[in-house]
């Protein structure tokens, strides 16, 4: 469904450096995906696994670097990509239905002023149907288990109708069936042809269902489809431990900038 | 009421012959600068009584400003309102002691309550904070406004009266006193009292609760103590400057804190500040014929704005001042790096790289520091320039060959441990060989195992040492 | 009972009322309920400055003066957020009280020195003097209370969003700046009008109360909204009619007060979510527990800036 605009990659980051407090959390990150699939970012707490997708989709700052998606900016191709933000992140005592929630995905394409219509809720409920949550469409969001307020983020992205996907941690803290569903609905994503990056933190799941990793602490350890990448040396890389001389550094960087 | 009735109050009690504390030094003063003894005299008790508010409300406040409890403060103020005007329903009196209990049991209440829609409400923190106080300082206005007693006035709560605080003696203890001593002195007392006996628990969780609780502190305790303090100390000020209260206990701890990190620092500091802005405040005020209360707010913000601009610490000025420095200092060690980097290509002359100024300052990025930064390096002597023939000295042979070797040396880094192409390596490596001093080049060349040569196969220059 | 002018009286506080629970509801929900306050108490000083300038009792030129340095210490606000280190708790605390005290200074100083000239009690909109409210004024505030109510309906949409999922928002490619700005610029109009009615200290009141009020009865959004709405407008109303009847009460305070018994009685008798339902039956039946167990998994990745503050209050 999707056509692969020949040689523009789908996104492309070079060189990004990410620092909070004039202290670099994220070293030099240089990230292309040329065909979609499904794509897991994995590394140790601390890693800034979700710094990275923050920041790829501007809201974190960077200090350097570039991100394009299809060969423009981010900014322009907004409407192509979709988000699932970690749960933590929004009010659950919002007054707002499922329903509700869900429908905001459609606000992106629907644009300034105007109203949600009958395409827009049909869209909805086909995205809550899939998640497996239409029976809960009234309820109000705080009244639901940790599990099923990821579907309904889950939904909430399906319906921005995006061929590119960021979702960090969708995994972190469900039950079982959610995991399930989640994943089913991740294969059938990518079957569609879209392309999805996730946040992950269960290394026994990667290989079964993720056709690219990106091993990551604090700097890209390595990247590349999970049958070449995926080994344990490369992962004694990525989880044994911090460098030592990338935290002197950092320390070094903040405080010229800040006492020079 | 007037100045003059006050005038007269003070007056009979003059006539009582009480004596007046530094009377002898206050009309010295009015002799020097040849003014009306009681002039001075007011104006020495009024800052005098400016200043004991002002110690107060900072040392109190510095607490408020550290556990991000400012709007608390802020809430204080108007709540106490409602506690005098409960205690007068329900007395129907205005006598000082009961008032004061009055206030000081709506400040706590107003922690309480504050927390407790918080919680079991389950709003958020801010709006409870909005929805207690305006509600109990809209009871207080309902019930002021129709108190027909003289001593009960909406004005004073709402401004104070800083101004007459000097004038309005009374005595004590055998001599003549302002009026506000009588509550001021014992609420400064109170102050130092909780200072002195929590000052380790104050200090460790208002840096730090979560360590404080781990270390079986209880943040809790301290946090009610701490809020009938406040009380104390804005009930026993607010007479003097009204709801301002809330300028004296925010804007000079802010102000301190912006100066320094230490908090002895920064609780005198906000006392000296204090003092500062209802001196100036008071004075203003009698020039303008206006408030001093308000005045002294608006000459804590004015301090707390040249704090802003030019804070040693992490002022403005300074900040714009240490990135200029900064960006210069990159610029010039980019010129270096470049005349090394010629040298070294062999591109010179009898083995010195020999460049033109213009080429220079496009090593240096062409922006606006550029010239600058070639300053910097001829003030330093690394750069030798006669005419338009620009080379490198031996010290900025050296520091240049530095550079490099840190450029490469992180190539290499970057190389040995990210995942990055070749052709990626050059752009960071250009960023951080400014940050690299010798001890991370060490740290480098250990870990790396001396590298002989960057991932494109040019040779790191090496330091004789 | 009514005279004609309680009657302009009554129907000012009531749009006042309207237009604040409107927008309100969205400051509350956006964690923006205590700027209200800053605008409020920044006002005075512009409003004094504009008393001196045009030596005017014209409340729309008073008003003007007012809404640009409501606005100018909300700016400050965010300045000092954006380059200082201080904490948002004490930026709000100080600009408020800096503003107010240059403020009051003003007032005391127009006072004494236009003793005579009319209008230059300016010490009323302190605590507001709902009274002496003219047929213009009134109209303005409908004028206000029509513009606000067509712009957050316009923005509802956008305005929900940013509300519940600021960072969503950004990712949709939503000006977040441009629909915090028009919030922000919504309020600072909403409390400057209610600014002659109710006064400086007390405006914030009218767009905390009601919508926290209302969240007790609804887990809906617009049902929130035009409860809001129905709240803030009935307490302009009983608040001025009990001030009309009863010499001497002054209006302001007194529907703040009514505001403040209609949020206690909604937190004790609210379906659902009051306490007196609460007490017969528990509301959490169907949380799962598993999420209070995973909650803590949240801390440690993300930078503090993106957490929703919740409770703690140290």
């Amino acid at each position: 469904m999707i056509e692969a605009e020949a040689d523009t990659p789908i996104l492309d980051v070079h060189d990004m450096t990410v620092a909070y407090n004039r202290r670099p959390v994220l070293w030099n990150v240089d990230l292309t995906i040329r065909k979609p699939g499904l794509t897991a970012i994995i590394g140790p707490n601390g890693a800034g696994k979700s710094t990275m997708i923050r920041s790829v989709m501007g809201l974190v700052p960077m200090v350097s670097g570039t991100v394009t998606a299809w060969g423009e900016e981010i900014a322009k191709q907004r409407h192509r990509i979709g988000y699932v933000p970690q749960r933590g992140s929004v009010d659950w005592d919002f007054p707002i239905s499922v329903f509700e929630t869900v429908l905001m995905g459609t606000f992106g394409n629907l644009g300034w002023f105007r109203r949600p219509g009958r395409k827009q809720k049909e869209l909805a409920s086909q995205c809550l149907e899939r998640v497996g949550m239409q029976d809960f469409a009234n309820r109000q969001i705080g009244q639901l288990s940790g599990g099923q307020q990821q579907r309904v983020f889950l939904a909430r992205a399906l319906a921005q109708e995006a061929e590119l996907y960021f979702m960090d941690e969708p995994m972190a803290g469900v039950d079982a069936a959610t995991e399930r569903i989640v994943f089913d609905l991740l294969k059938s994503l990518s079957e569609e042809g879209r392309t999805i990056v996730v946040v992950h933190h269960d290394l026994r799941t990667v290989p079964e269902y993720f056709d690219d990793v990106v091993l990551l602490n604090v700097r890209i350890v390595a990247s590349g489809p999970v049958d070449t990448t995926f080994n344990s040396a490369n992962l004694q890389a990525t989880y044994g431990g911090r460098l030592s001389i990338l935290d002197t550094m950092a320390e070094a960087v903040q405080k010229q900038k800040e006492t020079e | 009421m007037s100045i003059a009735t006050v005038l007269n109050k003070s007056a009979t009690l003059f006539g009582a012959k009480t004596p007046i504390p530094f009377e002898g030094l206050t009309t010295k003063i009015a002799e020097l600068l040849s003014m009306a003894p009681t002039d001075v005299q007011n104006a020495f008790w009024t800052i005098a009584v400016g200043a004991l508010c002002a110690t107060c409300c900072a040392l109190a406040g510095c607490f408020l400003v550290l556990r991000r409890m400012s709007l608390l403060g802020d809430a204080l103020s108007h709540s106490v309102l409602a506690g005098m005007a409960a205690v007068y329903l329900v007395t129907g009196g205005v006598e000082p002691v009961p008032m004061l209990i009055g206030a000081l049991i709506a400040g706590v209440m107003t922690a309480v309550l504050t927390q407790f829609v918080h919680k079991a409400a389950n709003l958020p923190e801010d709006s409870s904070i909005g929805i207690v106080f305006t509600s109990l300082f809209a009871f207080g206005v309902v019930v002021v406004s129709q108190a027909k007693h003289v001593h009960l006035d909406l004005d004073c709560v709402l401004f104070g009266d800083l101004a007459f605080a000097g004038v309005d003696l009374r005595p004590m203890m055998g001599w003549l006193w302002p009026h506000s001593f009588q509550s001021l002195v014992p609420s400064l007392v109170i102050t130092l009292l909780f200072l002195i006996v929590f000052w380790k628990e104050l200090r460790l969780t208002s840096f730090d609760p979560v360590l404080a609780v781990t270390l079986g502190f209880s943040a809790g305790v301290m946090h009610y103590l701490l809020t009938t303090v406040v009380a104390i100390v804005t009930v026993s000020a607010m007479g003097v400057v009204g709801l301002l209260v809330v300028a004296l206990l925010i804007v000079p701890p802010a102000t301190a804190r912006l100066l320094t990190n230490r908090l002895s620092t920064m609780l005198w500091l906000s006392c000296l500040l204090g003092t500062v802005a209802t001196t100036i405040g008071y004075f203003l005020a009698l020039k303008w014929d206006s408030s001093a209360a308000g005045l002294t707010a608006v000459v804590a913000g004015i301090e707390l704005l040249a704090a802003i601009v030019f804070s040693p610490l992490d002022g403005l000025l300074g900040r714009t001042i240490r990135t200029v420095r900064l960006r210069t200092r990159i610029c010039a060690e980019d010129v270096l790096a470049g005349l090394f980097r010629k040298q070294e290509r062999g591109d010179a002359d009898a083995g010195v790289a020999v460049s033109t100024v213009q080429e220079c300052i496009e090593l240096a990025g062409n922006g606006f520091l550029a010239a600058g930064s070639i300053r910097w390096l001829k003030t330093r002597q690394l750069l030798d320039h006669s005419g338009n023939r620009v080379s490198l000295t031996a010290r900025g042979y050296n520091y240049g060959r530095s550079l490099v070797r840190s450029h490469r040396l992180w190539e290499a880094y970057l190389h040995e441990n990210f995942d990055l192409p070749h052709d990626h390596l050059h752009d960071p490596a250009e960023a951080m060989e400014h940050f690299i001093g010798p001890e991370i080049q060490r740290q480098i060349t250990d870990e790396l195992a001396a590298p002989a040569e960057d991932p494109h196969g040019r040779e790191i220059p090496h330091i004789e040492r | 009972m009514l005279g004609n002018q309680t009657l302009i009286v009554l129907i000012g506080t009531l749009l006042l009322g309207v237009a604040s629970g409107m927008v309100g509801t969205f400051a509350v929900l956006r964690r923006r309920a205590l700027v209200g306050d800053v605008v409020a108490h920044s006002a005075l000083p512009g409003l004094c400055l504009s008393f001196l300038l045009f030596h005017s009792r014209s409340m729309i030129l008073l008003l003007c003066g007012a809404l640009v340095s409501g606005l100018l210490g909300a700016v400050v606000v965010a300045l000092m957020k954006r380059f200082t280190r201080l904490r948002e708790d004490a930026i709000q605390g100080i600009v408020l009280s800096v503003f107010y005290g240059g403020g009051i200074a003003l007032t005391r100083f127009i006072q004494n020195r236009y003793r005579n000239e009319p209008g230059s009690d300016l010490e009323s909109f302190i605590i507001g003097r709902a009274a002496t409210m003219l047929k213009a004024d009134v109209l303005q505030i409908a004028a206000v209370a029509l513009v606000t109510t067509i712009i957050v309906l316009v923005l509802y949409k956008e305005l929900t969003l940013l509300s519940f999922d600021e960072q969503f928002c950004r990712v949709q490619g939503w000006s977040t700046m441009g629909l915090d700005l028009t919030l922000m610029l919504l309020t600072a109009i909403t409390v400057v009008v209610g600014l002659p009615a109710v006064g400086v200290v007390l405006t914030a009141a009218l767009l905390i109360i009601p919508p926290s009020a209302a969240r007790f009865w609804t887990d809906r959004l617009s049902t929130m909204m035009m409860i809001a709405c129905l709240f803030g407008g009935a307490s302009g109303v009983v608040g001025t009619l009990v001030s009309a009847n009863i010499s001497g009460l002054p209006t302001g305070p007194l529907i703040v007060m009514t505001s403040t018994v209609i949020f206690i009685a909604s937190w004790l008798f609210a379906p659902h979510r009051g306490v007196v339902w609460n007490g017969n039956r528990s509301r959490d039946l169907d949380v799962d527990p598993s999420w209070l167990v995973t909650e803590s998994q949240f801390a440690d990745e993300s930078p503090a800036d993106l957490q929703i503050k919740r409770g703690s209050g140290m």
